[in-house]
Formats: structure tokens, C-alpha cells, sequence
């Protein structure tokens, strides 16, 4: 049995050495989901025959064996298309859906080597940032079993904490990668929007989503994000921009000369006491290492979550609109739902979708309705505009802004399941950077007095990924939380 | 801006293809207009009408040459239709004209 706390990096280097195999990196992953998996809930679904054929076609040579993942096992959410596999994307209306094609994501990933083990739960179409919104029960967080792993990608963030996979992909919208990744004491990337093909990815708000990498360690999500990351004739909005250039993990041995801009005002509202004092210490570390902290103006940024919630439903509204029962999905099969098309769509849609759905589909409508589309859509795209002119001001000054990843630490399963507004602001500091489309990592920054990860989040110029990667890398090469193990891992 | 009325719901759900329940509609009415009432806040942002761009990131989109690919394949594209004549190569549905 290898040791569950292998980076992908580590077990990349130890399958090139011949010194582990394809196969029992795999067979070690899926036993440590059938042994620990049950408490957490962070997997729909493993794919272990199809896993193993692939693996010990890698250990004979297949070419796939000289990739930069060759013999790495990962999980990827279940709104990520797999060919072959399953894909709900957490919801009722695609229990029974298979794709017939893989998101461009998966095909880099496994022409790179790594495996694919299995689906993890998510918030139901990623919309949701607890994982309850799942209409396949909620995820567990590995650090107390009672409490969230954040959302919507809950399931990556939980399995990758608990050491069950050494990385998986999530999608992030207004923050599904970084808060999980927050809440469960782990590394996620958002990359800059464009900077990865959505081709596969089930789609929420298409201006806003974006497939990342959560992993154990910044240069893992680095790796994955080099694998993913390009320009693909399937999806337009993937940027003709050139690949990421490589990372190394050596790229800066400290933070010399890098400013780092702290919104003024921002951190008030809403903030726990001890993930200020969590975050207050962080920036004291990078300023340790020679960062210049200093203070920036984002004025717009407190109207992120009002916009954010206008912008992604309306988006929302219109795509899942194609879930009519008719190309795929389930379909009502009442009397008068058989006879007549409208009905058929009404009955539908009605059971296929679960509450928070549909409360996002209603307020998408609403906001795009006539008589309303100014007054809603179109200022939240307005404002969304003064958000990025601020962050692109902020940006002619500093190197990175820097912000908590969430406001609380994970909080309990059921505490905010009825009460929407209050979930929302979960995203207040996440939204950003998703609203003007910029690249944020999640690092954790240490432990609450109760033992709940806090995360330190850096957002970036548009694609330079580079220069947050390396900030957080500085950090964590001096506080290193990732070893933290929690109380259930595999 | 005055809560939503059932009327309201009843007409945003007709947009939205749902049919929603009585309790439902209740509990939407009350969670929409406490959502719309907090978002009511983006009126006391000052913005020009030249502000508003679709995207605040992408400027330009690739083009690609105007060349016919292979798109799904039609039997692949049935195989998750709730309701097919396969043979075909139909999706069904309930009748739209006529009855």
C-alpha cells in the first residue's frame, strides 16, 4: 500500500522511476474510497475496471506512459463530461445520462497519463456552495463529518483532503473550486476565464464558469493546470493565448519585489474574527518574505454578490433551458404530460430540478423579462464592468490582490440550507475575481481555534497564473498546512 | 420595489416552463422578492450605458476556416433520448399540431 499522502508530483516521479506502478496507484486510490469514501460522500460514481485496463495498458508502455501524469489517479465533478461514464452534474433531470463524448479537460488529462477513478458529487448543476444542493445527498467535509466541504464542487475538495485521490477537477462559476478548497485545507485554482476549454463542461453561467484543479500543493495545481490549460477549436471562448509556461516549483524562492494589494474597506462585513486574524497573518508572512502589502481601492467590490446573483441566473435560465425532455435527460410521464408538449415541459422540469434550481431559473427569468432586463441584467452587467475596471486599476499598482477565500470556516450541514440569501454571501469574496474574469488560488493560510482550515486567496492579472502561483508557493514553502492531515483520511 | 404577488410567480414559472406547486409558489414569492429586494442595491451604483459590454474579459473571438467537420453521430445522439424511433433517427415527442 503506497502512502495515501503522495502528491501527483510524487507519484508522477515515482511511476516514471518504475519504482510504483500504474496499477497500484489505482487499486490503492479505490481502496482507500471503498474504505473511507462512506463517511464522506464525496463520490457518484468509480469507474475501477475501466481504470485498471487503462492503468495496466500504461504500465506495458502505452505512450501516454511518458506524460507529465503518467499513472496519477483523479476524481473529476460530476458536471465535467466523461464518455462512457455517467455524468448527473448532481442532478435528478441527468441521473441516467451518458455522455457520448469527454470535456476537452478529461482527453488532455488522459492523453497526460492520469486516470480517471471516478465522479465526485456536487452542488446540483454547481449551484449551490455547500454540496447539499446535490440531488444525490450531501458531502461530508473530511475535518468534521458535521460541517460542509463547501461548494459546489464539495466532493473534488473532500476527497482530495482526505487523501482519497491526490488531485481533481473542479468547475468554479463564483467560487466552487476556491471556498471548497478553503473549507477542506487544500490548494484551488480558478485560471483565468478563457484559459481552459469549457467544451464538456455542463453549463451554469457561461461567461463565468471555468474548470480547475484542486490539489494537495500549489505546484500540483500548477502541473494540472499546464495539462488543461490552451486553446481548443471546441469552445471559442478558450483564448488563443500560448499554454502556460511551464512552472517550476523553484520559480520564486521568496516574494522580493512583488506588491500585494488588500482591498480597503473589504474585509468588514460578514468577516469571522479568526479568519481575519488567519488572513492578517498570512500577509505578515509574505511581507516576511519581501512582499510590499499595501493597500488598494476596489470600489465596486462590495456590489459583487448582488451582481454576481443577477448575472449567473440570468445566464442560468437560458441554459438550462435545454433541459426539456426531450434530447436527453429524464422526461414526465403523466397522462397529461404524454399528451401535450407543454405540459410534457412543465411536468418535466418541475420534477427533474431541485429546489435551488428552480429558485435560480426564477430569478434568471425574472431578471431578463421584459420590463426588468434593464433594471436587473443589465446594470449587474454594468456594474460587473466597473468591477473589472477597478481590479485593472488596482492592477497598474500591485501584482496580486489578496483576499480571504470565505468569510467563515465550514460551516454545519443544514445551517443554510433554508436560507438562500445568507448562502449566497458565502461567495463575497470569490465573486470578483470571477465576475471580471481573473485568474485566484486558494491556499490554506492555518486552522481555527476548532480546528477548520481558513484559505488565503490571491487573485491575478488576466492570464498570469504565474505570478499568484508563485505568491502562494512562497507562502506555503513557509507554512506548509497542506501536511495537516484531518480527522478522516484515507 | 413592492414584494412578488402569487400572480407574479404564476407568470415568471410560465416563462420558465415550471410547474411549480402552491407552497412552491409561496416560498418563492417570498425568497425571490427578499433576493431582488437585496440586489436592489446595484441602483445606487452610478453607471453609463457604455459600460455594459458582455464579457469584461474577452474581446475577440478565434475564428476557425468555414470547413464542414463530422459533428455527433446521430445514433449517439439518440442514445440518451427519453423517447427515439431509433431506426429512424427521430426523437419523440408529444404531438405538437393538430390532435
Amino acid at each position: 500500500m503506497t502512502d495515501p499522502g503522495l502528491t501527483v508530483r510524487e507519484i508522477r516521479d515515482r511511476v516514471a522511476a518504475g519504482t510504483l506502478s500504474a496499477v497500484e496507484s489505482c487499486r490503492d486510490a479505490f481502496d482507500r474510497i471503498a474504505k473511507t469514501d462512506p463517511r464522506l460522500g464525496a463520490f457518484l460514481a468509480v469507474d475501477r475496471e475501466r481504470a485498471l485496463v487503462r492503468a495496466a495498458a500504461l504500465d506495458a508502455g502505452a505512450p501516454e506512459r511518458e506524460g507529465p501524469l503518467a499513472g496519477v489517479p483523479l476524481a473529476i465533478k460530476d458536471n465535467i463530461c466523461t464518455r462512457g461514464l455517467v455524468t448527473t452534474a448532481g442532478s435528478r433531470a441527468l441521473a441516467r445520462y451518458v455522455p457520448p463524448a469527454s470535456a476537452t479537460v478529461v482527453d488532455r488529462l488522459e492523453r497526460a497519463g492520469a486516470i480517471v477513478v471516478g465522479k465526485t458529487n456536487c452542488d446540483e448543476f454547481a449551484m449551490g456552495s455547500s454540496t447539499e444542493h446535490s440531488a444525490f445527498g450531501p458531502t461530508r467535509n473530511p475535518w468534521d463529518v458535521g460541517r460542509s466541504p463547501g461548494g459546489s464542487s464539495g466532493g473534488s475538495a473532500s476527497a482530495v483532503a482526505a487523501r482519497l485521490v491526490p488531485a481533481a477537477l473542479g468547475s468554479d462559476t463564483g467560487g466552487s473550486v476556491r471556498q471548497p478548497a478553503a473549507f477542506c485545507g487544500i490548494v484551488g485554482l480558478k485560471p483565468t476565464y478563457g484559459r481552459v476549454s469549457r467544451s464538456g463542461l455542463i453549463a451554469f453561467a457561461s461567461s463565468l464558469d471555468q474548470i480547475g484543479p484542486l490539489t494537495l500543493t500549489v505546484a500540483d495545481a500548477a502541473l494540472l493546470l499546464e495539462v488543461i490549460g490552451g486553446p481548443d477549436e471546441r469552445d471559442s471562448t478558450a483564448a488563443p493565448v500560448s499554454a502556460v509556461s511551464p512552472f517550476r516549483a523553484d520559480m520564486l524562492a521568496d516574494a522580493r519585489g512583488l506588491r500585494v494589494g488588500v482591498p480597503r474597506g473589504a474585509l468588514g462585513e460578514g468577516l469571522d474574527g479568526e479568519m481575519a486574524a488567519l488572513f492578517e497573518g498570512a500577509l505578515a508572512v509574505l511581507a516576511a518574505r519581501g512582499a510590499h502589502v499595501e493597500p488598494v481601492d476596489l470600489p465596486h467590490l462590495p456590489f459583487g454578490i448582488p451582481a454576481y446573483y443577477v448575472v449567473a441566473t440570468a445566464e442560468a435560465s437560458s441554459n438550462l433551458a435545454r433541459y426539456d425532455g426531450v434530447r436527453y435527460g429524464v422526461r414526465s410521464a403523466e397522462d397529461d404530460a404524454v399528451s401535450d408538449l407543454r405540459r410534457m415541459y412543465e411536468r418535466t422540469r418541475q420534477q427533474a430540478f431541485g429546489a435551488e434550481v428552480k429558485r435560480r431559473i426564477m430569478l434568471g427569468t425574472y431578471a431578463l423579462s421584459a420590463g426588468y432586463y434593464d433594471a436587473y441584467y443589465l446594470k449587474a452587467q454594468a456594474v460587473r464592468a466597473l468591477i473589472r475596471r477597478d481590479f485593472d486599476e488596482a492592477f497598474r499598482r500591485v501584482d496580486a490582490v489578496a483576499l480571504p477565500t470565505a468569510p467563515t470556516p465550514a460551516f454545519r450541514l443544514g445551517d443554510r440550507i433554508d436560507d438562500p440569501l445568507r448562502m449566497y454571501l458565502s461567495d463575497v469574496f470569490t465573486v470578483g475575481a470571477s465576475l471580471a474574469g481573473l485568474p485566484a488560488v486558494s491556499v490554506p493560510c492555518g486552522l481555527s481555534g476548532g480546528g477548520l482550515p481558513a484559505g488565503l486567496q490571491l487573485i491575478g492579472r488576466a492570464f498570469d497564473e504565474a505570478t499568484i502561483l508563485g505568491l502562494a508557493s512562497a507562502y506555503e514553502r513557509e507554512c506548509p498546512w497542506w501536511r495537516r492531515r484531518p480527522a478522516v483520511s484515507g | 420595489m413592492p414584494p412578488l404577488s402569487d400572480a407574479d410567480v404564476i407568470r415568471i414559472a410560465r416563462l420558465a416552463r415550471l410547474d411549480l406547486t402552491g407552497l412552491e409558489r409561496h416560498r418563492l414569492a417570498q425568497e425571490l422578492s427578499a433576493i431582488l429586494d437585496y440586489a436592489g442595491q446595484l441602483t445606487r451604483v452610478a453607471t453609463a450605458a457604455s459600460e455594459s459590454s458582455l464579457h469584461p474579459g474577452v474581446r475577440q473571438l478565434p475564428e476557425r476556416p468555414d470547413d464542414p467537420v463530422p459533428g455527433l453521430d446521430r445514433n449517439e445522439a439518440l442514445q440518451n433520448a427519453p423517447d427515439a424511433d431509433v431506426r429512424a433517427g427521430l426523437f419523440r415527442v408529444p404531438r405538437v399540431l393538430g390532435g
